[in-house]
């Protein structure tokens, strides 16, 4: 069974602090870490691999120095990496993002595609299920568990808001996993010991089947206008009144904020 | 000259940092209350490839090196000094006088169980009467037919409850001294091998120290490790090595206590301010941070030399007794940094402070590394 790992580098924003004075991100220093939901993919992605059989490759986008989680990948043992990079892709916002990727999947062979629910950096789980959009894949999103594989199709276990849905999904198929659905292997000492002397695959703009326009900032049409900090939420009015006019009262203010 | 890490070596360090975190710290105090030897850690440790880092590929080890394994005690002992030297003596005094000296076919034997983490290792040197002055061996082992048999006690064996292969030293011609001393490798099933009591220690309470108890314990010729008679140097240059990974674990721990002491002097208010306000405070620390970073560079060096092939006996005492001293140091600080607080069971620095003290003492005391630099320096 072909799998491919799309992954992402991201800032480790536990590590982030804030501009007390701006309320910018203070981004230097932090370190890059594999963003958390894509490893909860990769973790599906190996274990999927020892009960079938097969081959993990792992697929980013980004600069050259994204190279550093496809080394990590390779020390958990992955089977190949591609490093996808070119100044064209450069400014993607998710649709050309998800663009670019889908361009490079359609010259790989695959069965599964496995994505991260969504990025610590920009929270829109968004890549995923375009990328399934592209290549017109059935998708599962919020998986967590493969309970069972067959030669042509899968059973899914996802997570949602009430519990569970077991879902079957004929492949190719495309999941999105969330990093809270499994853990994660560490890296091998010797997956470490080897992973800089294998081989990164370099692909750039001309490696991939997608037209230029759909890619980086001119396939972007993503504008943002303002970025801000959330302001603090104020302490709120208390008022003295008897319980069933206090229940009316908070019935108002939910409708209002259009939660009932 | 070059101060940095290598790629590999960063990216091991981030392992080893995360498992260390995960899987080892949060059993710590725990390991050292009970003193319980930590099996489940040892388990997964050894599915990660860790009980075999420094050994080839061709005998399962990683195919790694002396500084990864450094990286390795560092850490872990950083989260729990018991968890340190279990690896330390696994794989500096059994796997690796077993790779350093063994034939083709005790290596083959033995080598893949080991770094496998399917057998655990010790070593057995030391005896009642025989601590610094080792060459007081009074274990005999005496050639009959296809065997010899060995009769003695050896004392304070780290790992000896759990594992299952030793590296035990034995007079084989007590007329001829030092030069009088054959290695052996006895298996725990051996008929007349039995491990006595465990030990009631101060720290690294988990480590399963316990006496080795040889009564015509019958051990095939096939396992005498090196020639006969050359006991002693292998033991010599089996502790060389085993130095560093005890100035690692050394080292792990003064770091531990450190980044402990760091994190309580922002927290703890006295007279209206957090303690690391004060400058008192300050200072020591700067020293103890100076102190910690110079024992690293210590350690670091060793390992390199060692993996270069390169002399580094001396190294390895030099790094040993300053990372000692330095654990010692700033575990007892940070004890006395924390106050009260320190001084109960609910912060982690009494135990690193119990843990720091072996350091001085195993693996050749901080006289006997004086001694070894010494004579280094004069000969």
């Amino acid at each position: 069974m072909n799998i491919i790992v799309c992954i992402k580098q991201v800032p480790d924003t536990t590590e982030i602090k804030l501009d007390p004075t701006t309320g910018t991100l203070l981004r230097d220093g932090v370190p890059s870490i594999m963003n958390p939901d894509d490893k909860g993919g990769l973790e599906i992605a190996l274990r999927l691999k020892e009960q079938r059989g097969g081959q993990v490759t792992v697929l980013t986008m980004g600069p050259p120095q994204a190279e550093e989680i496809l080394r990590e990948a390779l020390a958990m043992g992955v089977d190949r990496a591609i490093l996808l990079s070119d100044r064209k892709f450069a400014g993607a916002d998710t649709l050309a993002t998800s663009n670019a990727l889908a361009g490079a999947l359609r010259t790989l062979p695959f069965d599964v595609v496995i994505a991260g629910r969504q990025a610590i950096d920009g929270d829109t789980a968004q890549v995923g299920p375009q990328v399934a959009e592209h290549l017109d894949l059935p998708q599962v999103t919020y998986a967590e568990e493969i309970a069972r594989a067959d030669d042509n199709c899968l059973t899914v276990r996802r997570a949602i808001e009430e519990g569970h849905q077991i879902v079957e999904v004929a492949l190719p198929c495309l999941l999105t996993v969330s990093a809270g659905a499994v853990r994660p292997r560490y890296m091998s000492v010797r997956g470490v010991v080897e992973a800089h002397g294998r081989e990164v695959e370099r692909w750039n703009f001309d490696s991939i089947s997608v037209d230029e326009r759909r890619v980086g900032l001119k396939g972007s049409p993503t504008r943002v206008f303002k970025s801000f900090a959330r302001g603090g939420r104020n302490a709120g009015t208390p008022r003295e009144v008897d319980p069933g006019e206090a229940a009316e009262i908070i019935i108002e203010r939910l409708q209002e904020k259009f939660i009932l | 000259m070059n101060f940095s890490l290598t790629k590999t070596q960063e990216l091991f360090l981030r392992m080893i940092r995360e498992f260390a975190d995960k899987e080892v710290k949060p059993l710590a105090a725990e390991v050292d209350e009970q003193e319980r030897f930590p099996a489940e850690t040892v388990k997964k440790m050894a599915g990660l490839g860790l009980m075999g880092i420094p050994f080839p590929t061709e005998y399962g080890g990683a195919g790694g090196d002396n500084l990864l394994y450094s990286l390795a005690v560092e850490e872990l002992s950083r989260a729990c000094a018991t968890t340190g030297v279990i690896l330390s003596a696994h794989t500096s005094l059994c796997a690796a006088p077993l790779h350093e000296f063994g034939s083709p076919a005790q290596r083959a034997k033995y080598l893949p169980r080991l770094a496998s983490g399917e057998w655990l290792g010790a070593f057995g040197l030391t005896e009642p009467n025989a601590g610094t002055d080792a060459s007081a061996q009074q274990t005999t082992a005496e050639e009959k037919d296809d065997h010899y048999l060995l009769n003695g006690n050896k004392i304070f064996i780290t790992n000896a409850a759990r594992a299952r292969v030793y590296i035990v030293f034995a007079m084989t011609d007590k007329s001829k001294g030092t030069r009088g001393i054959s290695a052996f490798i006895v298996e725990r099933d051996f008929p007349g091998f039995s491990v006595g009591k465990e030990e009631k220690k101060m720290g690294i309470r988990g480590s399963a120290t316990c006496e080795l108890i040889m009564t015509n314990c019958i051990v095939p010729k096939d396992n005498l490790l090196g020639q006969t008679g050359k006991g002693f140097g292998i033991a010599m240059k089996t502790l060389d090595g085993g130095r560093v990974g005890i100035a690692a674990q050394a080292l792990g721990i003064a770091q531990g206590a450190l980044d402990e002491t760091v994190k309580y002097v922002k927290e703890r208010k006295q007279f209206g301010k957090a303690i690391g306000q004060f400058q008192n405070t300050q200072f020591q620390l700067a020293d103890l941070e100076t102190k910690v970073q110079a024992a690293r560079l210590l350690v670091r060096s060793a390992a390199f030399k060692k993996d270069k092939g390169l002399p580094y006996a001396a190294d390895a005492a030099m790094a040993k007794l300053f990372a000692a001293e330095t654990a010692m140091e700033v575990a007892t600080k940070a004890v006395q940094f924390h106050g009260g607080y320190g001084y109960t069971r609910e912060y982690p620095v009494e135990r690193m402070m119990r843990d720091a003290k072996i350091t001085e003492i195993y693996e050749g005391t901080s006289e006997v590394q004086r001694m070894v630099i010494a004579s280094h320096l004069l000969k």
